[in-house]
């Protein structure tokens, strides 16, 4: 027999490379087909809810009654979550990245990370069952001493179960966040800068100033952005602590409602228009949490060339 | 006549103007006798006296500094105070959470049958018998525990080889084409999918195709894949990228094939990296709620069938048992469930990371790196 084996092979060879980049090239446009699949779902169960009568909408004045005071408790709740969370989280990754011994800075980190493998339930059944209690003394202190200020106004909540504690426990839901993604940032500052500010005679703080924040600040922006996507989505911490109600100014009264909770609260025993209504809802938080995400992206990728992070 | 400074210095002039290296072990064993102090005239607790300690701490090593080193070097002992600072409340959550679900949960795993009996035929009048007769508290986590395990299981069987071919794709197909960059762009806002719109979207997925209100466990594997997926593939991709060059070109050298290429040399070098990140993506996924919440409904017993019939898991079990107790008058019994299930979905979560780490460790290439 004189037949080659280099060129009888080729033909099964080939055709295993073309299944095999056939196989990668559909898997790739599957995640496109799933992300569209998830806006286009989302749009056609909602349209129910987008077209129905005011008058069947729950609350009776049609569906942007209903969603306006819950995106505004959604962005109150995720606010003052990120105003907790941002200088402990960039004061956490400094620590880690500059502050700590060498040889116990990737342990450290592992503690940080920690936080972020503790199921979102557990830190809602904690904000309940433990955090609330210890808290409320403290709101009770804030309504009569700044009662003034509306966001501390009166009567406090005796069970604790309000906006601030849920606030709280979601800005330790996104600190490790944060955390990691400046702590990456920080380490790939240009160790030549920060040598340099050193001998010029610069105190460790004012080296910092000079060398690492400047070169880490898009990167802790889009930190911060992707911690308020995390935050705006979270669902369990809200569920669990927050006794809701109607939108109030008052951070320590019982009220407010996120869209996260709003929808798990209420979806396993909606039907019919209700069940369009929370998709709807659902959508509106799709929506805000992709705008938010993909500005986090947009600025991460455009300072790639000299910032490395992504 | 001129005023002479004295000779004999005690300390060096290099030394000068800068505080003892002790100052700050003084300073902090005055600071916690003080907290100590205050904390007495209003009553004693540790939260307390550790908040009140660390902030005498800084004024005073702040002041200290400002007096004998100067506003410079005080500004740096300030911002070292409060980044060692903010670093110990990182931590004061992780041990309270920690702590409580131990106190809390250990009673109920303790109990003899907690892992090994559902909560078929367990209402309330039952765990009110066993408030009043003060005998141990009946039901458990099994189906819980058993829902979870299939549907993460079915959740990573989706994730995995989509994850996986997608990460293949950028790094060996993709050279940064429109769509290649296009997945990247996509994978990562895919990773900020808040979990309950992945619910959302597989409920409405499913009540558009296979009939309204239909709630099954692989309902919720398909929003857990939602989750997974875009895990899978931005660790799968750092792990293909690290695998050297050379690799590639020396059994190219060889007149190996592509795929051949791919699947007998790249994938064999990262598949440490790749498990250890599959593992992490489950141990994300596994803790996860929401989606469940919205696509899997609430069972109290066994059930077998991924594909049919509500089915419970360990987080929706400890949401139901907390916010809907299954005696409203004696919600006790059912607490002591929802803190044990949620030790035993914490231990899942670190034994899954723990996993991740020895993974890595065991598998990695023997030579070459």
């Amino acid at each position: 027999m004189t037949t080659n084996s280099l060129t009888t092979s080729q033909g099964a060879g080939r055709a295993g490379d073309k299944v095999f980049s056939g196989a990668t090239l559909a898997a790739g446009c599957l995640i496109l087909v799933v992300l569209f699949g998830v806006a286009l779902f989302l749009v056609i169960q909602a349209i129910p809810a987008l077209v129905a009568p005011p008058a069947d909408i729950q609350g009776g004045q049609g569906f942007f009654a209903y969603i306006g005071p819950i995106v505004v408790g959604t962005l109150i709740a995720a606010v003052i979550a990120l105003v907790i969370a941002t200088p402990v989280a960039i004061g956490v990754a400094l620590f880690i990245s500059h502050y700590a011994p060498r040889r116990l800075a990737s342990g450290l980190g592992y503690v940080v990370d920690l936080l972020a493998a503790i199921p979102s339930v557990v830190y809602g059944a904690w904000g309940a069952a433990f955090l609330a209690p210890q808290i409320s003394p403290a709101y009770g202190w804030l309504a009569s001493n700044m009662g003034w200020l509306p966001i501390f106004q009166g009567p406090a909540s005796a069970t604790g179960k309000t906006i601030l504690t849920a606030s709280i426990v979601l800005s330790v839901m996104v600190l490790p966040i944060i955390t990691s993604l400046s702590r990456e940032i920080f380490l790939q500052a240009p160790n030549l800068h920060e040598e340099a500010a050193l001998a010029l005679g610069a105190t460790r703080w004012e080296m910092i100033k000079i060398a690492v924040l400047p070169f880490g600040r898009p990167g802790i922006v889009s930190a911060i952005m992707l911690g308020l996507g995390r935050a705006l989505g979270e669902t369990m911490a809200v569920a669990l602590v927050l006794s809701s109600g109607a939108l109030t100014a008052s951070l320590i009264q019982s009220g407010n409602q996120t869209i996260a909770a709003e929808i798990a609260l209420n979806f396993p025993e909606a039907s019919g228009l209700k069940v369009s209504t929370l998709i709807a809802a659902g959508l509106v938080l799709f929506v805000i949490t992709l705008g938010v995400n993909m500005i986090a992206r947009w600025i991460i990728t455009r300072h790639k060339e000299f910032s490395g992070a992504n | 006549m001129t005023v002479t400074a004295p000779v004999a210095r005690k300390r060096s002039a290099l030394t000068k103007g800068q505080l003892p290296a002790f100052a700050p072990y003084v300073v902090l064993a005055v600071a916690l006798v003080l907290g100590a102090a205050i904390l007495a005239l209003i009553g004693f607790n540790a939260f307390g006296w550790g908040l009140v300690s660390a902030i005498l701490f800084t004024i005073g090593l702040v002041g200290w500094s400002a007096a004998v080193e100067g506003g410079r070097k005080a500004s740096d002992k300030l911002a070292t105070c409060l980044i060692v600072g903010s670093f110990l409340v990182a931590l004061l959550p992780l041990i309270s959470v920690i702590w409580t679900v131990l106190v809390n949960g250990i009673p109920g795993i303790i109990t003899p049958g907690f892992l090994s009996t559902s909560m078929n035929g367990i209402t309330g009048t039952i765990d009110n018998k066993s408030v009043d007769n003060g005998t141990k508290v009946l039901g458990g986590v099994y189906h819980a525990l058993l829902g979870t395990v299939q549907i993460t299981l079915l959740a990573t069987v989706i994730s995995v080889p989509v994850g996986l071919l997608t990460a293949i794709y950028l790094v060996e197909y993709g050279n940064d084409r429109a769509l290649a960059r296009a997945i990247t762009f996509f994978v990562d806002v895919m990773t900020g999918i808040p979990s309950i719109v992945a619910g959302l979207f597989s409920a409405a997925f499913f009540f558009a195709v296979v009939g309204p209100g239909t709630k099954t466990g692989a309902v919720a594997a398909v929003a857990l894949s939602v989750l997974m997926i875009p895990v899978v593939v931005r660790s799968s991709e750092e792990m293909l990228k690290i695998v050297p060059n050379e690799l590639r070109e020396a059994a190219y050298a060889l007149g190996v094939r592509k795929w051949r290429t791919i699947l007998k040399v790249v994938i064999p070098t990262a598949i440490s990296g790749i498990a250890s990140g599959v593992t992490l993506a489950i141990a994300r996924v596994i803790g996860e709620t929401a989606p469940i919440l919205v696509t899997a409904g609430f069972a109290t017993s066994i059930n077998n069938n991924v594909f049919g019939g509500w089915m419970a898991s360990l987080p929706t079990f400890i949401y139901t048992q907390i916010l809907n107790p299954t005696s409203p008058s004696n919600p006790d019994p059912s607490s002591q469930r929802a803190w044990g299930a949620a030790l035993v979905l914490i231990i899942l979560v670190m034994l899954l990371n723990l996993g991740a780490r020895l993974i890595a460790r065991i598998f990695a290439p023997k030579a070459g790196r």
